[in-house]
């Protein structure tokens, strides 16, 4: 994965620079968790984006796209990072708080 | 509702408007906090209790042992607080039943911690995991200890003072944007567990995630619940004990009584009082009248189980 990532990194980096971006770098996108929600709930990033969740909940959370990615348990503070090498609509939720939903679209 | 539970002697008239309600809405909800007996119908019950003991059991749930932030840094002492208070009942209860959480992050030395304290009830304990069980890389932990004997992801059944108890999981597999889960195999077990028991055998089914729709936005509820409760719908006695919301709520709804128990960890907000489920952070002086334990009497002659939660202080 690691490779992928920098490889990934370099194609969307250039993107990047190309684009009226309003984010530093199109592979840094980040999703909190606060107050048991996603945060933005919905996200849309290029191709080789890295997405990094962060936990900001005094309670674990996972982060789950059925078939995709599934992150370990996130206790308070920890993180969990995937990029998106692949387009498509990714539906993810918490597998402990299954209502708690959010969606990345990769173009 | 039956005469007994509610105290025919002395029962004020607020009480009796208040069971009148039950009965005639079936899905009046009683929230309570801090208040030593969940409803005022518990008094007379206890009341009753003292009169003819009948079996007692107890209910301890969400225990999160490893939880260690704000809303109260000492999991591990709370429940030591609720043993002790268990251990200095006067009547020792038949056993325990733990409706899940047991810990908070599934850690090895969590559950040997929980179980260091549990045990110095010296009771036997019939556990459900939580979610807050399951967490470990390979599931096992939560099995290892207390999945002996259990069908699927631990659910169960036994018979105890002429009550039979089930044990039911609907912590996994749990579907995005849904609710608690028992699934199909859990469901057909449960239907064939019942097959051929006397309609007037007292039923009690215990789980972590309430079995009832508490509140959805907050994911307090079971997807499949309520095809649990049709199996069970024929019985003359139906009780239902749940953990997970960390407060006490109740309701009656025909032959079925919702409890569920305070945690022995740290409390949560009312449904929708808070942006979140999240531990709710209270006043240190307050915190032990929010945690606690509930005891459950049942005497052969009545339809209802009593129900008295018990919290830590206050």
């Amino acid at each position: 994965m690691k490779t992928l990532n920098r490889r990934d990194f370099g194609v969307a980096l250039a993107a990047a620079m190309l684009l009226p971006a309003t984010t530093a770098h199109a592979d840094d996108m980040e999703v909190h968790i606060d107050n048991f929600v996603f945060q933005p709930a919905e996200l849309r990033i290029k191709v080789g984006t890295t997405v990094t969740w962060t936990n900001r909940d005094d309670i674990p959370h996972t982060v789950v796209s059925a078939g995709k990615f599934r992150s370990k348990t996130l206790d308070t503070d920890d993180k969990f990072s995937f990029t998106f090498t692949n387009a498509g609509d990714y539906k993810y939720f918490c597998s402990l708080h299954p209502h708690m939903t959010g969606m990345i679209k990769v173009e | 509702m039956s005469g007994h539970d509610h105290g025919e002697d002395g029962l004020s008239r607020r009480k009796v408007l208040e069971c009148m309600t039950w009965a005639g809405t079936g899905v009046l909800w009683t929230i309570t906090g801090g208040v030593p007996r969940s409803l005022g119908i518990i008094d007379s019950a206890q009341a009753a209790t003292a009169a003819a003991p009948g079996m007692t059991f107890l209910q301890i749930s969400d225990s999160h042992v490893g939880f260690d932030k704000l809303a109260n840094p000492n999991a591990l002492g709370t429940l030591e607080e609720a043993v002790n208070k268990i251990n200095a009942m006067p009547v020792k209860p038949s056993f325990m039943i733990h409706t899940g959480d047991i810990t908070h992050l599934s850690k090895a030395a969590e559950f040997d911690n929980a179980d260091r304290i549990i045990s110095q009830s010296k009771l036997d304990v019939h556990y459900v995991p939580g979610e807050h069980d399951f967490l470990d890389e390979d599931v096992k932990f939560y099995r290892e200890r207390y999945g002996r004997g259990t069908k699927g992801a631990g659910w169960y059944s036994f018979d105890a003072g002429g009550v039979h108890f089930i044990g039911l999981v609907n912590v996994v597999d749990l579907k995005a944007g849904g609710l608690g889960n028992l699934g199909a195999e859990q469901l057909a077990w449960l239907e064939d567990d019942l097959r051929g028991k006397s309609k007037s055998t007292p039923i009690v089914l215990f789980a972590h995630i309430p079995l009832w729709t508490v509140y959805p936005e907050w994911g307090w509820g079971t997807e499949d619940g309520a095809r649990a409760l049709d199996h069970v719908k024929g019985f003359g006695s139906v009780t239902v004990l749940n953990g997970h919301i960390h407060q006490v709520m109740q309701k009656v709804e025909g032959n079925v009584t919702f409890h569920t128990a305070r945690s022995t960890a740290f409390p949560q907000p009312a449904p929708g009082a808070a942006p979140s489920p999240g531990p709710m952070k209270v006043e240190d002086a307050k915190l032990r009248a929010m945690l606690g334990v509930a005891s459950i009497n049942f005497k052969q002659s009545e339809q209802r189980l009593a129900i008295i939660d018990t919290p830590l202080q206050g």
